[in-house]
């Protein structure tokens, strides 16, 4: 029986402000990921794409909008939402599909036209809507939460602003050599702390912009991979997808309160760390063995939270990791050597599978100037509004 | 905008939630229909009032406008308010809630007590004369 799905084919449109659709953006991902995989659209028999809800319809049922640019050729198709997370849940149904054998070769694509400015809700007066109501009655966009976490490390644990701004400029740097990123710019402190307040204590520089975007990935099933004869066998050995636990006590994304423990006593596991925990476990590993590690930056800050939440460091010692090195390339473990969301910035249903992309190039060696050597073992870890978690492990 | 959220005025503001009766969890915003807790068969659900202070779990603020559906005087000059997380002892939760007028980042510290007081959100512009009325997290005069 297969128990591991390989990466035949990975794609990217570079991330930007185009002004164009992101049906576009998805086909030429899609196109890129099964030139990379020397495969025609034709050989694919499934598709499966992360949605966007600021597309109107087409946005809404992503796969079949691909699938028709692309030219209907009767493959299977499903479309899933699930905020940030969408694309690691596109590729945890490609996966699913492959291992049970339902389908051989799946193409997984996620593109998004971005809005300018901070998101925000879909219109109307919608006070049944959690994500409505945060902006309604309190103003309180994503870079509010990201403030109140940085704030929160600040107090806690004595992260620094300085603290916050090295993780802007490493990733900046990384960003540099990435020719699918959107910012390819170094960034001084200096400029970090130049740079307006948003939320307090974050900057406009410590914050990830929206962008546009696409990203796709081929996968298919051993036997297929050994037919195909592929030389480069990148192989994904884990996906979870976790809710969180009642209650939650931490707040999160778009509520306005936690759950209350009084009832309850809580198991102690935030989300963030479930969903890595979940992962080692499916994929027999643990932090010791990554190679590197690709993880939602969405603010400088929340990114030293994920190396705690991946077991590279206890709590508290984020900043500290990152001081001695150990997460920049050339590092212990480097994290976001892709230049992270600080780089490409937010297309929300390609992020995820963007991650993936740039495993799978580290792992096959074709990263260039941003290679981490020797790379084996890679995790995607992200997190999605309305308590979606998912990671990906990533083998070679 | 939303009924049944808070409830009072000056020292009898209180937010209001529910609590179930079966496992004694407690939601804000309040939960009507069902509790929410994996393991409780479901109880009643009545409304209780949430301790009136509580101490500052993080606050961050908005040095920029927020997009709609917030409202805000576009004719004016924006203002920046602050937003502050509170941790009710009793509810074992964080509750967020904008800082009451005047309270800026500065004023604020993780950990110092503050109390709900009655706030104003906005008047509808559409229709003057129309106040909406909110909650706001207010820092606790320290007597000497
Ligand atoms: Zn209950």
């Amino acid at each position: 029986m297969t128990t591991e799905v390989a990466v035949l084919g990975a794609g990217m449109h570079p991330w930007g402000k185009w002004g164009r659709g992101f049906t576009e953006y998805g086909v030429t991902a899609a196109r890129a990921a099964l030139d990379d995989a020397g495969l025609d659209w034709r050989d694919v028999d499934a598709v499966v794409g992360a949605d966007t809800v600021r597309g109107g319809y087409p946005g809404y049922v992503a796969g079949a909008t691909f699938a028709r640019a692309l030219g209907w050729q009767g493959a299977r198709v499903t479309s899933v939402y699930a905020a940030c997370a969408s694309g690691a849940q596109a590729i945890d149904v490609a996966r699913a599909r492959i291992l049970a054998g339902l389908s051989r070769v799946v193409l997984v694509v996620g593109a998004d036209a971005a809005p300018k400015g901070f998101f925000r809700p879909a219109g109307g007066e919608r006070p049944d809507d959690p994500d409505w109501l945060r902006f309604r009655l309190l103003g309180a966009t994503n870079p509010v939460y990201f403030g109140l976490y940085a704030r929160r490390r600040m107090a806690l644990y004595g992260d620094t602003l300085e603290d916050f701004a090295a993780v802007k400029v490493k990733n900046a740097a990384l960003g540099a050599l990435n020719p699918h990123a959107r910012y390819r710019a170094r960034v001084t402190p200096e400029e970090v702390a130049a740079s307006p307040v948003v939320a307090d204590p974050l900057r406009l520089l410590d914050i990830c912009a929206t962008s546009d975007g696409g990203a796709a990935l081929v996968l298919a099933g051993a036997d297929f991979t050994r037919a195909h004869a592929e030389s480069r066998p990148v192989r994904i050995r884990a996906v979870s997808t976790l809710t969180p636990r009642y209650p939650t006590q931490v707040l999160d994304l778009p509520d306005i309160a936690t759950d209350s423990a009084a009832g309850v006593e809580p198991s102690g596991e935030p989300l963030r760390t479930a969903i890595v925990r979940a992962a080692y476990e499916e994929a027999g590993i643990g932090p010791e063995d990554l190679s590197l590690a690709e993880v939602y930056d969405l603010s400088t800050a929340l990114e030293l939270q994920w190396y705690e939440d991946l077991g590279l460091c206890g709590a508290g010692e984020g900043a500290k990791l990152l001081r001695e090195g150990a997460t920049a390339l050339g590092g212990r473990t480097p994290v976001n050597v892709s230049g992270g969301l600080a780089s490409f910035g937010e297309a929300v249903p390609a992020q995820a599978i963007a991650q993936v992309c740039e495993l799978t190039r580290q792992l096959r060696g074709e990263a260039g100037e941003r290679q981490v050597a020797g790379a084996r073992v890679g995790i995607a870890a992200n997190q999605g509004l309305f308590g979606h978690g998912s990671a990906v492990v990533v083998v070679r | 905008m939303v009924d049944g959220w808070f409830t009072g005025d000056g020292d009898d503001f209180r937010l209001l939630g529910t609590r179930c009766a079966a496992c004694a969890s407690v939601f804000f915003p309040r939960e009507d229909v069902h509790c929410r807790n994996p393991g409780c068969e479901g109880g009643e659900l009545a409304e209780v009032a949430l301790s009136r202070r509580g101490r500052v779990w993080s606050y961050t603020d908005c040095r920029y406008r927020p997009p709609s559906p917030y409202v805000s005087d576009r004719e004016l000059p924006w203002e920046p308010y602050a937003l502050v997380a509170v941790e009710l002892e009793a509810e074992r939760m964080v509750v967020l809630g904008q800082a009451a007028p005047g309270v800026g980042v500065g004023e604020l510290a993780v950990g110092m007590e503050v109390e709900a007081v009655p706030g104003v959100l906005g008047e509808d512009p559409g229709d003057a004369g129309t106040v909406w009325t909110t909650w706001n997290w207010r820092p606790v005069e320290v007597s000497a």
